[in-house]
Parts: C-alpha cells; sequence; structure tokens
C-alpha cells in the first residue's frame, strides 16, 4: 500500500510541470557546480606547487558540488512538499486517501517515500555526473557513493519537516514559507557557534551532520541523527492527521 | 431476504459546543437505496464523514458488514465507496490514470486493474473520455469521475454526499439514472437536499435536521403525509361558505380565491360524490375536484419544524 500511495505521488508530480521545472532548475544548478569546481581545481593545483599541497580532484570538486546541497534543498524542497498534504486540503482530496482502506500511516510514510524517490533521480544524476571524471582521472567511488547516502538522508529529514509543516495548514503557500524558514534554520544554527565546536547548538543543526558526508566520513552517531530526524517528523505529521480526524 | 449492510449506533458529533449529530441510528439493507434528507447545515455530511472513516464520531459506532470502523478501520472501509461533497479528484490525472490509482488503493489486484477501470467507465458513461485530463472535464462528466471512483472496487455500500448539486437538468437527470442503475447492485447512501429526487431515486427516506432523525420511512410513507384529507374544488358559480360545511363529513373550508376552494374532511369521510350531487344539484357549476396534495417541501417544513 506505502508503494501505491508512493506512485501515485510520483505520477502526479511528473503530470504537472512543476516536478519537471524543479527537476531540471535543480539538475542545472548542481550541473554549474560541478564545472565550477572542475574550473578551480585547475586553477587552485596550478598554483600549488607542492605534492602536500595538493588535493585529489573527487573530493574537490566533491565538496562544491555537494556542500552547496544544502542550500538548494532548501529552497527546493519546500516547494515540493507543501503540494504533499496542504495542496490536497485545499483542494479537498484529503477524503479521497482517507475514505480507501489505507492507514494513515502509510499514507504519510507513501507520500515521503515518493517525494524521496522522485528526488533520488537528482541524486543518481548528481553520481553519474561527477563519475564522468572518471573518463581522465582516477575518481574515488567510496567517496560519491558516501556523499550519495548522505544527500538522501539530508533530502529525506527536509522531506519530513516538510511534510508535516505541509500538514499545518491549507494554505500551500504558508506551508511553503514555514518550511524554508524552518530548513534554513537548520542548516545556518550551527554557524553561530562556530567558535565552539563542542556546543549543543552543533548537535542539533543539521549542517554539521551533512558535514562529515561531504569530508568523506560516514559516521553513524550522524546517520541517526538523520534517521531520528525524519521518524520524529513523520511521526508528527501521523498524529496531527489523526487529530484531524478526530476533531474534524 | 433482506440483510442489514451497515449499522449507525447513537452517532454523536460535536464540535466545541456546537452539536452538530446527536443520537443518530439507523440501519441499511442490503440492496436499498437511503435518502438522506436534510436542510442546509442539518449535519448530513457530518454523519457521511462518520460512516466513512473521515471523522471520528464523539459517541456512537459504525458497523459496517459486520466490521467496526473504529476497530477495524480497513475491512470496514474495504465494503465502502464514497463520493463526498467536494469531489476529490486529482485534476492533474486523466480519467484512466486516476480511476487506477483509485483501484490500487482499494486493493484490487494489478491483473484486473484494467478490467475494474473499463466496468467503472462503462458503467458511468466514461468510455470516451478515458485519455482526457479530469480538469479539462465537464462538471457533470467530472461527478461521473467521482461516482466511478466510488463504485470501482464494487463495494457492498456506496456513499454519495449531494451527487448532484451543481449540475444542469439533463445532468441531474443521467446522474439519477446512474444512480438507479447502481442502487439494484449495491446499498446505496444518498444525501440531498433536493425532494423530488428522493421520490425518485430512494427506497427509504430519513429526514435529518438540527442534528436528529425527524422522520425515518418509507418513500409510500412519505407519500401518505402528503395526501392529506383535502379536496380542492373549483365552482364558476360559487355557493357560500354555510352550504358547503353543510355537506356531511367537511369540516374546514377554506377560501383561495373567487372560484377555488379547498376542503378539508374528517378521516374516511370522502364527501367527493356528496359535493357533486349538491353541485349539479344547485348548478354551482363544478369544474374543478381533485385531492389537494401538499408538496413534498411542505412535509419537509412541517416536519423539520414540529422539532423546533
Amino acid at each position: 500500500m506505502i508503494i501505491n500511495v508512493a506512485r501515485k505521488e510520483l505520477k502526479s508530480l511528473f503530470a504537472t510541470p512543476m516536478g519537471w521545472i524543479i527537476l531540471a532548475l535543480l539538475m542545472f544548478g548542481f550541473g554549474f557546480l560541478y564545472l565550477d569546481g572542475v574550473n578551480k581545481y585547475f586553477e587552485v593545483m596550478s598554483g600549488s606547487i607542492r605534492p602536500a599541497e595538493r588535493q585529489g580532484i573527487t573530493i574537490f570538486v566533491g565538496q562544491n558540488v555537494y556542500g552547496a546541497a544544502n542550500f538548494l534543498m532548501t529552497v527546493a524542497i519546500p516547494i515540493l512538499t507543501m503540494r504533499l498534504i496542504s495542496e490536497e486540503r485545499r483542494s479537498q482530496t484529503l477524503p479521497f486517501l482517507f475514505s480507501a482502506p489505507i492507514t494513515l500511516s502509510e499514507i504519510v510514510i507513501g507520500k515521503f517515500i515518493g517525494l524521496v524517490l522522485f528526488l533520488s533521480i537528482l541524486v543518481l544524476y548528481i553520481f553519474v555526473m561527477l563519475s564522468t571524471m572518471n573518463i581522465w582521472a582516477d575518481i574515488d567511488f567510496g567517496y560519491l557513493i558516501g556523499n550519495s547516502f548522505g544527500l538522501i538522508l539530508l533530502i529525506g529529514s527536509f522531506c519530513a519537516l516538510g511534510i508535516y509543516f505541509s500538514s499545518l495548514t491549507s494554505q500551500p503557500i504558508i506551508a511553503a514559507i514555514s518550511t524554508f524558514i524552518a530548513l534554513f534554520a537548520m542548516v545556518i544554527f550551527g554557524n553561530y557557534t562556530a567558535s565552539d565546536p563542542n556546543h549543543w547548538f552543533g548537535y542539533v543543526s543539521m549542517a554539521k551532520h551533512f558535514q562529515s558526508f561531504t569530508r568523506g566520513v560516514i559516521d553513524t552517531s550522524d546517520v541517526i541523527y538523520f534517521i531520528l530526524f525524519i521518524v520524529t517528523f513523520l511521526t508528527f505529521t501521523i498524529r496531527r492527521l489523526d487529530s484531524d480526524r478526530l476533531t474534524g | 431476504m433482506a440483510t442489514a449492510t451497515l449499522h449507525a449506533n447513537d452517532l454523536s458529533k460535536n464540535f466545541g459546543n456546537n452539536l452538530a449529530v446527536n443520537d443518530v441510528s439507523f440501519t441499511l439493507q442490503k440492496g436499498e437505496v437511503l435518502g438522506f434528507l436534510g436542510p442546509n447545515g442539518a449535519g448530513k455530511s457530518t454523519t457521511m464523514r462518520m460512516l466513512t472513516g473521515n471523522l471520528a464520531p464523539s459517541n456512537g459506532s459504525v458497523n459496517v458488514c459486520g466490521y467496526d470502523m473504529v476497530n477495524n478501520p480497513i475491512q470496514a472501509k474495504e465494503m465502502l465507496g464514497y463520493l463526498p461533497e467536494m469531489r476529490p479528484l486529482y485534476k492533474e490525472l486523466t480519467v484512466d490514470e486516476f480511476l487506477s490509482i483509485a483501484a490500487r488503493f482499494h486493493k484490487i489486484p494489478s491483473s484486473q486493474i484494467f478490467k475494474a477501470v473499463e466496468n467503472a467507465k462503462d458503467k458511468c458513461g466514461l468510455s470516451h473520455m478515458s485519455k482526457r485530463l479530469i480538469e479539462n472535464l465537464s462538471n457533470g462528466y467530472q461527478q461521473r469521475v467521482g461516482i466511478a471512483q466510488a463504485i470501482i472496487h464494487e463495494p457492498e455500500i456506496v456513499i454519495l454526499d449531494e451527487p448532484t448539486v451543481g449540475l444542469d437538468p439533463i445532468q441531474i437527470r443521467e446522474i439519477r439514472k446512474l444512480i438507479k442503475q447502481i442502487g439494484k447492485t449495491h446499498s446505496v447512501i444518498l444525501s440531498t437536499h433536493i425532494l423530488p429526487e428522493v421520490e425518485m431515486v430512494c427506497d427509504r427516506v430519513q429526514i435529518i435536521n438540527e442534528g436528529t432523525l425527524v422522520f425515518n420511512g418509507s418513500i409510500e410513507e412519505l407519500k401518505r403525509q402528503r395526501r392529506g384529507n383535502k379536496l380542492l374544488v373549483g365552482f364558476s358559480n360559487t355557493p357560500p361558505k354555510k352550504d358547503l360545511l353543510a355537506i356531511d363529513g367537511v369540516a374546514q373550508v377554506d377560501i383561495i380565491d373567487k372560484n377555488m376552494r379547498r376542503i378539508h374532511f374528517k378521516e374516511k369521510d370522502l364527501p367527493a360524490e356528496d359535493i357533486v350531487i349538491k353541485s349539479t344539484k344547485n348548478q354551482w357549476g363544478l369544474f374543478h375536484i381533485a385531492p389537494d396534495i401538499t408538496s413534498l417541501e411542505d412535509i419537509f417544513v412541517q416536519l423539520t419544524q414540529i422539532e423546533n
């Protein structure tokens, strides 16, 4: 059943220009970062003569691309998540889902998975794009796979938060704006306490947890952080829809 | 054999201090078309939302084919097809796409989805609209898609909330025909505030007002209420009121205009023949005599206002 809900979400995304446009814009953004990274690599490396100053191309370009994913996703995901529940609420299509023999959890998780699958296309695209460097260089695929995994976790957390805000209101625009503000706060949280790496702000901030992925490290505490984040907000969403059913 | 498919027991719902539905109980028999009648804001839609599990009742329970809506919502919902007042259509999809999603959500196996979609389209007269975007369909066709979505999984019970609102008279007639057809194979609950619709389509009527059931009976019962003990009589040569009152059985005479009189008579004492005999004898010039039928609207107003 979860798969059916996810399929419906994917179908809706591709049935309107919006899905395509967002995908195209994001791909343009990441493509630009990639080219920019490759250009900069030659500039920087031609200046660094001693071997110790040199850096592999994978991590150099990869950091340029994956490091910016935070901000690109902060802009793109609210626009996608606002549709999920808020717009259904406004166009009164939720009863279609509620009166079908599906549980609330299946609806919410299905919607979540649908959107994450949609954005996984992007993750795959970035992976393929960076792999093309392998034609003339010897790149580190482990780094790319680790980062793709991290990016999917980041997308998942953003989507989970977005779905929750989407379930709070029947005004898609309000859902989008509040999601954007919340995500932006999550991303820049850590920057304020950058001088003190052990400040609790840093542990809450999403940017800090994502950074270890862009360095090429898969740390279980980061993975757990993202999974907990996703589970928490999906649970909140289910609770919220359930309270709708109870109070009308 | 008539078997009950849906039981509503003491359903109540309050929104804050506002009691929207109060102790509504009824049963739906298999193969029956039940009309749910009431003025705007009477609690029809709220009741339907509770029946379909879209809204949890504050009190009472709903039992669908033996499954309780609170304890076994999945099994109960499998038995139901629901079209809410606001059609829940994904307008960016085509008719085929939307209906196959509906089929999948209602657990129709993949191999039979195509057949189920074709079947539902066939029943609702949508076959030539398969590839059209729902957004581009007319109001009437969108409504048909809504109904198709509700019957695609051949549910035991179909619940339609004001299915003919906002349609033109021809579309209304077609939708009613469709509902009658559906009623042959499924139990149907239909809500409306249009009275003649109930008379045309339903086997049994329930009138709800301010959250309470005020009438529950067959169409015949409702019709019987319509024919009161009244005759509408027209004379071209109108006799004085006391002459009419002198006729056996006449209880009261109302003057409608120069020639028309409404004659109320006592139970089982139909004075029609006496009126005709007297009229010919006294040359009153009788040109019209017929039972005075109270319009459904009047009965409706009576029923919904007695309570107040």
